[in-house]
């Protein structure tokens, strides 16, 4: 899906493919249970309602009419990333690679997440761009902006249909509870509060299910930890039994014989920069967020303010995949992390697992709210991404100009509900055809790889055109599929008789990598690159379209610089941005 | 937009903390606690989530006031 590079094992796919055996986890609910799951619906919804008077017109129901204090849009940037493929994803890596999971927020998240408070949502929200695919087309052309919209619509909805169905097919194995009862319900709840209130609705509601996660979830860790011995307890207990590997972040990087396969060059270049520039800082779902934002500085303060959680996230979401390592190896625990239908180890059910180890009735009710909050806020932060792309970037461009108010607004309405109605067709495909979400992933990773480039030319390097733009993106797509076709997620040696073509190697496998994730970390490098040069090149051979006048405000060397010096210091994004840089990096000194 | 997210967080934790507290009281040394290391980790949480609800729900109530 798209937060592919966050969730690294996690295919939705996989999730949905769990099926129960004998080590599952059996959760019995009982009413007090049910009863703190209905409240928490019953309030989400009552959002909605009570949200529904300020949708006057299609911007209020898209865009919030900017109007959302920057406390709220600062937590609900970090929240619409926050959906089930980040909790139950980011447990399952802890698990299997221990605390280097942690490079996707030291290392990944938060240097993008500063980059672009600071240096590009000046040109997001001061070009009044209603959406990225908008921006793309004041700064380039039609074909550029419509090459990215239509492909991000398609993929949210997907990542939606792929989330719907790994909660119901979650809920299926855990609870017993029906799939298509779990898939109607939860969507329901989701088509109700968005329907009503909108973006506004989904952006609070995101808020709320911040809170929600951390509080449901932090009790399994601190439960977790002091029955393990605190963290001084998990790293003698996992140094015995994995290898201190799994608990140095930094240490083993030199090479590739870590738990993740990647040497250092590998893991910073692509995932730090290629990956994680090219998520938060161009992905409407996440950028959608600040642009909400009252003014200017509120917006850029709004990824500075999702940066100080998310630098912190690692010890709710990765922890657990950790301590259920440590308990596996504590005499007399009794407890594995479950197996799969094929006899290997289930990551992804470190959490449902441990939920039913350690809570009790009550304490359990919280944290499966918790769970299904996740992917509610992932969910509905699809939608309305969707829907604003689609109403604003598809419809109004091509389908049916300069049409009233009203209209719009009806097509959003019309395009929420259509989101959601196909979501929930991709979740029975995805739970239907075999290994159908492992292939459309796969196709997303090709798309999303190089388009960082597009954007970092664009804002700052005024010569970049709209052809180049357009068969810089196209290339570095091709070049993608064709890395992948030639390349290998074991080493040459190792690859006997063969690899499935999804994992590779299906034009003749010329490079082995020793994991997947360094596969993928390299494909997008090498895509990346291949856009950048060809941008270049494109641009270079072909005349501007756009004057300098018309760059005004989308370009670097063109727009006024922000003068923030009446700010106080706290309120400045790049003073506040440096330190939170600072604080990344003394986490990784700590955890090296 | 004149909507404060402070009021339903407010009341959401509140009634999950009451809820909680509540709960854990009436099964006081029941052996439902054996999972949490013989601890009544629904008082206690829910005592959190309830100062957590009670600070929000007055933070909103104080801005309405005003």
């Amino acid at each position: 899906m798209i937060h592919l590079p966050f969730s690294p094992i996690l295919a939705s796919g996989a999730l949905g493919a769990s099926q129960a055996t004998a080590t599952t986890p059996q959760i019995n609910l009982h009413a007090v249970d049910y009863a703190i799951l209905g409240i928490y619906i019953l309030v989400v919804v009552g959002i909605g309602f009570v949200l529904k008077k300020y949708v006057k017109s299609a911007s209020d129901f898209l865009t919030s009419g900017r109007s959302i204090p920057v406390w709220v849009t600062g937590l609900a940037f970090l929240s619409a990333n926050l959906g089930a493929q980040e909790v139950i994803g980011m447990a399952a890596s802890g698990a299997k690679y221990g605390i280097m999971t942690a490079h996707f927020y030291w290392v990944g998240a938060i240097p993008a997440m500063i980059f672009l408070a600071i240096f590009m949502m000046p040109f997001y929200y001061g070009s009044r761009a209603r959406s990225v695919p908008e921006y793309l087309k004041l700064r380039f052309d039609e074909k550029t902006r419509g090459l990215n919209a239509i492909a991000f619509a398609v993929m949210t909805v997907a990542s939606s249909g792929a989330s719907l169905h790994a909660l119901a097919a979650l809920l299926h194995l855990l609870l017993k509870w029906d799939y298509n009862v779990s898939l109607i319900i939860s969507s329901v709840v989701v088509l109700a509060y968005v329907l009503k209130g909108g973006l506004s609705s989904a952006i609070y509601t995101e808020v709320l299910q911040f809170f929600l996660i951390v509080l449901g979830f932090a009790p399994l860790v601190i439960i977790g930890l002091y029955d393990l011995g605190g963290w001084n307890g998990l790293v003698t207990s996992l140094t015995a039994s994995k290898g201190p590997e799994f608990v140095h972040s930094w240490e083993y990087m030199g090479s590739t014989a870590n738990p993740m396969g990647v040497e250092w060059f590998g893991m910073v270049f692509g995932l730090g920069f290629v990956l994680s520039f090219g998520y938060w800082c161009t992905d409407f779902l996440v950028v959608q967020r600040a642009m909400a934002a009252k003014s200017m500085g509120d917006a850029r303060r709004t990824p500075i303010i999702g940066a100080v959680p998310k630098m912190l996230f690692p010890f709710i979401v990765i922890l657990p995949g950790m301590i259920a390592l440590g308990l596996m190896a504590k005499a007399g625990s009794n407890y594995t992390i479950p197996l799969g239908v094929t006899g290997a180890t289930d990551y992804n059910l470190v959490i449902p697992s441990l939920i039913a180890y350690y809570l009790p009735t009550g304490m359990l009710g919280l944290a499966l709210t918790a769970l299904m909050a996740s992917f509610m806020s992932g969910m509905a932060g699809n939608v309305t991404a969707f829907n604003t792309v689609w109403t604003y970037d598809i419809y109004q461009s091509y389908i049916a100009k300069g049409k009233s108010d009203a209209h719009y607004m009806w097509m959003a309405k019309f395009a929420t509900v259509a989101g959601i109605v196909i979501s929930v067709g991709f979740a029975y495909v995805a739970k239907n055809v075999n290994n159908i979400m492992d292939f459309l992933q796969l196709v997303f990773g090709f798309v999303n790889a190089p388009v960082f480039a597009t954007f970092l030319l664009g804002m700052f390097w005024k010569r970049a055109t709209g052809h180049g733009a357009f068969f810089g993106l196209l290339a570095g797509t091709i070049c993608a599929m064709i890395f992948h076709g030639i390349s290998s997620p074991v080493p040459l040696s190792a690859i006997g008789d063969g690899i499935p073509w999804v994992q590779g190697g299906w034009l003749g496998a010329k490079f082995g990598y020793s994991s997947s994730m360094a596969q993928n970390f390299w494909l997008a490098i090498i895509a990346w690159s291949f856009c950048f040069v060809i941008t270049i090149g494109v641009s270079l051979a072909t005349k501007r379209t756009k004057t300098d006048g018309e760059l005004v405000g989308l370009v670097y060397s063109l727009t006024d610089k922000i003068k923030e010096e009446g700010e106080p210091l706290w309120k400045r994004p790049a003073v506040v941005g440096s330190v939170v840089l600072v604080v990344a990096l003394i986490l990784n000194i700590i955890f090296r | 937009m004149n909507f404060d997210l402070r009021l339903p967080i407010g009341i959401l934790f509140s009634l999950f903390g009451i809820i909680l507290v509540a709960f854990g009281v009436l099964t006081k040394g029941s052996e439902i606690y054996a999972k949490s290391l013989d601890h009544n980790i629904n008082i206690s949480w829910g005592s959190l989530l309830l100062l957590f609800g009670a600070t929000m729900l007055t933070l909103a109530l104080r801005a309405r006031s005003k």
